[in-house]
């Protein structure tokens, strides 16, 4: 549904501001309740959010069902890993450049490196449609995760170390609590930015697209392109949150492009609400949630996740921003 | 040159298990117009019954034999309680529905097999080599694996051609609306579709069985490459799959063993050897991409 | 020298063994309703999907403008001017009357690689889709989520789209099946509206509405065109009566 002032209920309203209040003063009531290890947790909720709502951009707004997204997560980690570790090693970087603990230089390096893969990948994914796209985004996914397992000289299979958190100006976000201000600050921004872009001309016609690209062809687009830059745009998206993933575990790994780490980002955007931006920020705190909860109980939980999983998709498809505002969603 | 032959040969055998695979997982796509991300679950299940039976009995052929109905009855069981209700959902839905069976059945073999990967003994009466061309010896279970998949293809073949069921399924591929018109009963041609593939998925996992690690998540790996299959087959195709399986098959065996080779002609040794392994992984990926940008819809394009 | 919008030569369309389109030429005179009518089966659609390049034909050429447009792609040849209406209503179910036409109207105000303003913001957009509203008698509705428009009412914002691009040739695929008699003469005032600005190439059923708007008629049988003419020519072909009309009485 588009968004419009006067459709833009209470019900919602409230639960933005009380979702926002919450996730602005978690740090302090959590450093009184001595919980602090909260504040760590709900920074990965948070960057996992940043992943999921630029995944649902593409297949919720766009209509192109990627199972390849945790590429472009992994490609943003990686691209603050080399920079930091030809820092650590003092060794130069590719083309005679050295690499910087910087974040003003490698967390954008990240997401240009993240969004031209996506262009690549999307340009010759999107040749596709349907079955073969979803085949064809796992695949490429997939390729990247054995070339990044055979890079020994980056650690191979078993990953990169960092030694400390990126440089990021006067603040110091080796405090968690500093880095978990600077994931909120990433994810609101790049909120408003998917906001604005899904209601712009744009992202009228991205929308037009998912829901007839024939009849939009017949009106004059040439669709390629508009969903070219939508991908490149999620693609972007996912390479912030991998170069924050990177910085928050101070490590990255091969691990992260896994395709099944693209399932988990997809089914975030699934049980938050598919088509609208603030549901996968409910579906990734909600996922993460239950399995801190499920797996403190048992360490076979994903013998539960999946049948929930089919559950949800078979009767529940709306998602928990639905439930919870009401909304019919797109 | 020799190693060069075997590894010929190693390709054509990882070339007939893809294609076990992904015959059974194109007629699926092609009759139901269903992506199932779990195809590759049926493939563990049935490594991990023969690999059980055998070790309880001795016997490979038991476990054989056990292992086939298991893979091809609980396909149909899941076919029954899952897919037929994912039939007229679009594919989200499906990929959604079904990573959540991929999830449930690895876990579920780690509940009764445990995290450890087990082994299975290749049967004695294969546990030999034999010199098919004089000067180079191969083991014979891996001869014997190129020989079963020709036999199932040379089987699947007659299936489609001679039988009243196979012209069902092959017209089922192409138009969906026809089988319907025929008054073929589509649900129970569905189930026997799925088992039928989920069978070939199984006997699959049953010949990897001796030659790699059963462990949970082990379908997941041969998954990916047979959608690469697939992909560039053409959706619904068999002889697409065929030619395709063996083809990355080949390129992904040749690639790994001639690229470093090949670049050690331009590049330092070490180099050469780095960047040749990780061309190689990217290998059979890179035929994909080439494949697409030639023919967007697969070599071997099944009309409808 | 005629002036054609639309001059089709030697088409050719083959799906295995059935020739869906069998040499087929055909003109349309600038301004003019040109009716496309047929047996069911007789290649009509086909015919449309290739003039607008859903399908490429295997043979023959497509001049548009008098520019060949053969192996244009879709989008290239909306926006050089031809519009098209869909047989089975075609409209963005979710998006509100207005925003369709609205899509339909951005096409033709240059790219839409505006990332930042609002759409609904947009000045020159709302003015068009507001007077391309009005034209197709939809502006009561503007707000009115397509999914819940009568079929009516659907099949006119599908016209309604086609024509906001301001077409000089509109492709209408039976804009009046499934109407009431009140529709279709909504739907016929329409048309008329039409002639004299704006060439159209009409497929339809019913006959009363094709001989009181058509300037010229091709009969279509398995994909050939075996006759072309006035109203009044067609009606009087006896090859036309035994291959067509005849063949609907026989159905009757």
């Amino acid at each position: 549904m588009p968004f419009d002032a006067s459709r833009f209920r209470t019900r919602t309203g409230v639960l933005l501001i009380t979702g926002l209040l919450f996730l602005l003063l978690l740090p302090p009531v959590s450093s009184v309740m001595n919980e602090s290890y909260l504040v760590s947790f709900f920074s990965r909720i948070l960057i996992y959010a940043l992943a999921a709502v630029s995944l649902d951009l593409i297949i919720g707004y766009g209509g192109m069902v990627s199972l390849g997204h945790a590429a472009f997560f992994g490609i943003g980690a990686y691209g603050v890993g080399f920079l930091t570790f030809h820092f650590q090693e003092s060794t130069l970087f590719i083309f005679g450049f050295e690499g910087t603990d910087n974040a003003l230089i490698s967390w954008p390096f990240a997401i240009v490196f993240s969004a031209a893969l996506a262009a690549i990948i999307g340009a010759l994914s999107l040749r596709t449609s349907g079955i073969y796209f979803i085949m064809i985004t796992l695949a490429f996914s997939q390729m990247f995760y054995y070339l990044f397992v055979s890079l020994e000289a980056y650690g191979g299979d078993d990953g990169l170390s960092l030694w400390s958190r990126n440089r990021l100006g006067p603040l110091d976000i080796s405090n968690d609590t500093v880095f978990y201000y600077v994931c909120l600050v990433s994810l609101l921004v790049f909120l408003f930015i998917s906001w604005r872009l899904v209601h712009s001309r744009f992202g009228r016609v991205v929308r037009g697209t998912r829901e007839n690209e024939l009849r939009m062809q017949t009106l004059g687009y040439a669709t390629y392109r508009y969903k070219l830059v939508c991908f490149t745009i999620a693609g972007a998206g996912a390479g912030l949150a991998g170069a924050l993933l990177a910085n928050q575990n101070e490590f990255v790994s091969p691990g992260l492009m896994h395709w099944t780490h693209s399932g988990e980002i997809l089914v975030m955007v699934l049980l938050g609400g598919m088509g609208t931006l603030f549901g996968p920020v409910l579906g990734a705190m909600a996922f993460l949630l239950m399995e801190e909860v499920l797996a403190a109980w048992t360490e076979h939980w994903m013998v539960f996740l999946g049948p929930f999983l089919i559950i949800v998709v078979l009767f529940a498809k709306k998602g928990l921003y639905g439930l919870l505002t009401g909304e019919r969603h797109e | 040159m020799l190693l060069f032959i075997e590894q010929i040969l190693n390709g054509l055998q990882l070339g007939i298990m893809l294609f076990l695979m992904s015959a059974g997982l194109t007629l699926i796509f092609g009759i139901m117009r269903i992506i199932n991300l779990a195809h590759g679950s049926f493939y563990m299940i049935g490594a991990y019954v023969a690999a059980t039976v055998a070790s309880y009995t001795g016997s490979f052929l038991l476990g054989l034999l056990a292992a086939l109905p298991a893979a091809a009855l609980s396909g149909m069981l899941v076919e029954l309680i899952v897919f037929r209700k994912l039939y007229n959902r679009d594919h989200l839905d499906q990929v959604l529905a079904t990573f959540g069976l991929i999830l449930f059945f690895n876990e579920l073999t780690r509940i009764i097999w445990g995290r450890q990967p087990l082994f299975m003994d290749v049967p004695s009466w294969l546990s030999h080599t034999v010199e098919l061309i004089p000067g180079i010896p191969y083991p014979s279970y891996r001869l014997a694996i190129i020989f079963v998949g020709i036999m199932v293809a040379l089987l699947l073949y007659l299936l489609f051609t001679r039988t009243r069921l196979g012209m069902q399924i092959r017209a089922g591929a192409a138009n969906r609306e026809m089988i319907a018109a025929l008054g073929v009963n589509i649900k129970l041609l569905n189930t026997l579709v799925f088992g039928l593939g989920t069978l070939l998925a199984g006997l699959a996992g049953i010949m990897a069985g001796p030659i790699l690690a059963v462990e949970a998540g082990m379908g997941e790996s041969i998954l990916i490459l047979t959608f690469v299959v697939i992909v560039i087959g053409g959706i619904g195709s068999i002889k697409g799959a065929m030619i395709a399986a063996i083809l990355v098959g080949l390129v992904d065996t040749l690639g790994g063993f001639l690229l470093p080779s090949l670049l050690r002609l331009f590049l330092p040794a070490a180099t050469a050897d780095g960047a040749g392994m990780s061309l190689a992984s990217m290998s059979v990926y890179i035929l994909m991409a080439v494949i697409l940008i030639w023919k967007p819809r697969g070599l071997f394009p099944v009309q409808g | 020298m005629n002036d054609y919008v639309l001059q089709v030569s030697q088409l050719q369309k083959s799906f295995g063994a059935v020739k869906a389109t069998n040499n087929l030429s055909l003109e349309i005179e600038r301004g003019q309703v040109h009716a496309l009518i047929g047996p069911n089966g007789a290649g009509k659609t086909t015919l449309i999907k290739q003039l607008c390049g859903e399908l490429i034909p295997d043979s023959g050429t497509i001049l548009f403008n008098n520019k060949n447009i053969t192996a244009f792609p879709m989008p290239k040849r909306a926006l050089l001017g031809m519009g098209r209406s869909f047989q089975v209503t075609s409209v963005f179910q979710q998006l509100t009357v207005k925003e369709n036409i609205a899509l339909a109207v951005q096409a033709h105000h240059g790219h839409s690689f505006h990332f930042w303003k609002p759409a609904s913001k947009e000045e020159t957009l709302e003015q068009a889709t507001m007077q391309a509203m009005q034209r197709c008698g939809l502006l009561a509705r503007a707000d009115t989520i397509a999914s819940s428009l009568s079929h009516g009412e659907m099949r006119q914002l599908d016209v309604g789209m086609a024509l906001a691009g301001k077409p000089e040739l509109l492709l209408l695929d039976e804009p009046m099946a499934g109407m009431g008699s009140g529709g279709s003469l909504k739907m016929t005032e329409l048309i008329q509206e039409l002639k004299g600005n704006t060439s159209v190439l009409l497929i339809e059923h019913d006959m009363q509405a094709v001989f009181s708007l058509a300037d010229r008629i091709t009969v279509l049988v398995y994909g050939e065109a075996i006759a072309t003419g006035t109203a009044e020519e067609i009606q009087n072909n006896p090859q036309v009566q035994r291959a067509y009309l005849g063949d609907e009485q026989d159905n009757a």
